[in-house]
């Protein structure tokens, strides 16, 4: 006989095996989901979810699909979240501190309550990176929330109203287009293959019949 | 001492210990083409006669598919008992694009940039698609050691010489290009300090040129493409299927019906040209096995473009990779990146044998994993499955203290959140389900060959990689074909004039299920799996 626990999904008690996930927990229980579940191996945010175990007073933010239920999880998951994404054009803006006052100025508004740190389900350190925005070191912010899945959960408790995970792509993308210096052998090779330099060769390869390209491949030499 | 693991686990972590510094002293010799061939012909699942169905109508006919996807394929239209009114039109566009994933995306944003009317459909929310799962990187030959050429031999041979070579030529002649539009829309490469790509071996390739953005390279693509879409106000109408595509009296596409998941109302979508991005199978779970793959990966656009008309190509071809989570059962199924073998984890048997070179391609060393299994030479998993060890420490041997964490950091949290520490002990795997190698059949343009204005790019497609993908080929075309599908669809547009918008194909193709005498009681697209246990 499997170990069962209680949880309760949006207070409502259900039996389920000890080893299952919130997610596959609320499956076993006997729904079907449509929110609240995307790609299910924690990399898409799309299963936000907060709990409390009874008789503990501390609030808890999770991924469903990460997490194992445990006895007496009182579990809500978050469907959506409004976040506050600003629009721009990506070709337009500098990567500068001023951009940040610009787009999210409300960063500035932090009150150092950590609050989005203990909430992220990557155990980042959300609040550092939001520092570094302010400071508009933005490499360092790129760097700091490059692991995040935008589920929202930091958002969700910040008193100052900050969508984090918007100031953090933010900031990976003005760092990957401009600050990362320029991958030249990349830029060669786009203007060799459009200047025409392997039109004849690839012309060639594509004709030959298939037991010269068996040779071909099963001889071809492999970087080491 | 640390044992995460049940003991019999940990006892056959003592042999594999025992032989490491051994190992890693020799490379594992790589396999002949002919034993290649003896090994996926004996332990491959495509070879399983039992596990595929014939196909009983439409352009492929006659030919074996999965018993999942033919039984969807012979499943009933919700059309065929649901009304909806094609006369009133509730989203009128130049381009529709249903999914929104990688392919969807970037087709949206290039149909956008030529100026076209373009809206995405998709079932769930923009992102929730197999790209935003790709760990391990993005194929292109961008190094001095390397060419398109090279690029063109791995893929080619590496799908069995069974690929459209006009498809291979697009994939990688534009392959260059698609990283530098992605480096240029803001994703973060993996580079050295003067701008040089860092860039490892896949399983199959020739030439180090993998791409990555640590473990995070296809989130890291998935999220910039789509902050531009939402950038360049692109509507996106998500948890909205589209269940059914619209014809006209000329053959051509017109639209779809969509369906609201969440209320279960329809709506008309009318569009002058139609692009299938609907991505890939896993959730069909093929042969039980489990999957890699988002939640709602479940065939939906071959089912659609298969009723209006469009033939398929290569889907009794499948791809399991290698490396899944085998144990702990919370994270069964769950992609382990191939990169953990690029940075130099060897795939390891219960007696602690390299017993295959760790980057044979994925479809030879997923037989490799179920062959040690079956022979008696696999680690026995609570509840009777049996996988094989990836020797993870390695890593931070080869790479020094700090590497794991910094190039597979997802990985790394993956198995840290059930108590296992990866650079400490190797981790256990077994074959997922992962990617359909086949699909939709297109043109070297990205159209199909039975409707004009129907476009199929990204997972949905087939023929771009023959009976075997290669790591990094998928993020990569999904990037080339959709962007590519964005452009053609836009300038096709110009010269598409719509007729009267009907659903006759629909019941035409129900006329020729019931002739060739199937019955099923399912109705297709599938949508969702159903995973919810009900007692009653």
């Amino acid at each position: 006989m499997e170990k069962m626990v209680n949880v309760y999904f949006f207070g409502k008690k259900y039996s389920v095996p000890a080893e299952l996930t919130i997610m596959t927990a609320m499956e076993y229980a006997g729904y079907t989901l449509k929110r609240g579940c995307g790609c299910r191996h924690g990399f898409c945010g799309a299963c936000a979810t907060i709990y409390r175990i009874k008789g503990d007073n501390e609030l808890k933010t999770c991924l469903a699909c990460q997490t194992q239920v445990q006895e007496g999880m009182y579990v809500a998951s978050i469907p959506f979240f409004p976040t506050d994404k600003r629009t721009y054009d990506i070709e337009e803006i500098k990567p500068n501190a001023q951009i940040m006052m610009e787009l999210y100025p409300e960063i500035y508004s932090c009150i150092g309550c950590n609050a989005c740190t203990k909430a992220c389900t990557q155990d980042l350190n959300v609040m550092q990176y939001i520092a570094y925005a302010q400071r508009g070191e933005l490499e360092k912010c790129a760097e700091e929330s490059f692991d995040c899945v935008s589920c929202g959960c930091c958002s969700v408790r910040c008193p100052a109203g900050i969508s984090h995970p918007m100031v953090g792509l933010l900031a990976r993308r003005l760092t990957g287009k401009y600050i990362a210096p320029e991958a030249k052998h990349l830029t060669k090779r786009v203007e060799e293959i459009h200047e025409g330099a392997y039109d004849d060769l690839i012309e060639k390869i594509m004709q030959k019949p298939i037991t010269e390209m068996e040779e071909l491949y099963n001889n071809r030499d492999i970087e080491k | 001492m640390y044992a995460p693991y049940p003991e019999n686990m940990m006892e056959s972590i003592k042999k594999v210990e025992a032989t490491r510094a051994q190992r890693m002293a020799t490379e594992p010799r790589r396999l002949t083409a002919d034993e290649k061939d003896a090994l996926l012909k004996k332990f491959h699942p495509d070879y399983n006669p039992d596990a595929f169905a014939e196909i009983k109508v439409g352009p492929n006919k006659g030919q074996k598919a999965p018993l999942e996807l033919a039984d969807m394929l012979h499943s009933t239209s919700r059309l065929m008992t649901d009304n909806v009114d094609l006369t009133k039109v509730d989203y009128d566009v130049d381009v529709l694009v249903i999914g929104g994933g990688g392919a969807g995306s970037s087709c949206a944003i290039e149909a956008h940039k030529a100026g076209a009317n373009v809206m995405i459909v998709t079932k769930l929310r923009i992102g929730d698609a197999n790209t935003m799962m790709a760990e391990g990187g993005i194929q292109a030959a961008d190094k001095e050691n390397d060419s398109p050429v090279q690029h063109y031999l791995d893929c080619f041979g590496g799908g069995h010489f069974a690929a459209k070579p006009e498809l291979v030529k697009r994939l990688v002649m534009e392959a260059p290009d698609a990283i530098k539009w992605l480096n240029e829309l803001g994703v973060e490469f993996d580079k050295q300090a003067d701008g040089t790509m860092v860039t490892t071996h896949g399983g199959g390739t020739s030439r180090k040129r993998m791409h990555a953005a640590k473990d995070y390279s296809g989130a890291e693509i998935m999220r910039t493409l789509r902050d531009e879409v939402i950038n360049r106000a692109i509507p996106v109408v998500e948890f909205t299927s589209a269940v059914e595509l619209i014809k006209d009296e000329k053959g051509q596409v017109a639209g779809a019906v969509l369906l609201n998941m969440e209320t279960g109302d329809y709506s008309v979508a009318r569009a002058k040209t139609v692009v299938i991005a609907t991505g890939g199978a896993g959730r069909m779970h093929y042969q039980g096995f489990p999957t890699s793959n988002h939640y709602g990966a479940t065939a939906d656009g071959l089912v659609l473009g298969y009723r209006a008309g469009a033939a398929l190509l290569y889907q009794d071809s499948i791809q399991y990779h290698p490396t899944g989570a085998i144990y702990p059962s919370q994270i069964l199924g769950a992609l382990v990146t191939e990169k953990v073998r690029s940075v130099g984890a060897q795939l390891v048997n219960a007696n602690g044998e390299a017993y295959i070179h760790p980057l044979e391609t994925r479809d030879v060393n997923a037989s490799g994993v179920i062959r040690e299994c079956e022979e008696g030479r696999g680690v026995d998993v609570p509840g009777g499955a049996k996988g094989v060890w990836l020797d993870t420490p390695m890593i931070e041997i080869l790479g020094g203290e700090g590497t794991i964490e910094k190039r597979i950091p997802a990985m790394f949290r993956m198995y840290m959140n059930y108590g296992i520490d990866m650079r400490k002990v190797p981790i256990l795997i077994y074959p997922t389900l992962h990617y359909q190698n086949g699909g939709l059949e297109i043109t070297g343009d990205g159209f199909t060959k039975e409707i004009p204005n129907l476009l199929v790019a990204g997972e949905a497609a087939g023929g771009i990689h023959g009976r075997n993908r290669l790591m990094g080929n998928s993020l990569l075309d999904v990037i080339v074909f959709g962007r590519n599908a964005g452009k053609k669809a836009a300038a096709k547009c110009k010269d598409v004039e719509l007729g009267e918008m009907n659903l006759d194909h629909v019941k035409a193709y129900d006329e020729e299920l019931k002739a060739a005498g199937v019955e099923t009681d399912h109705v297709s697209p599938l949508l969702l799996p159903h995973y919810a246990r009900h007692e009653r």
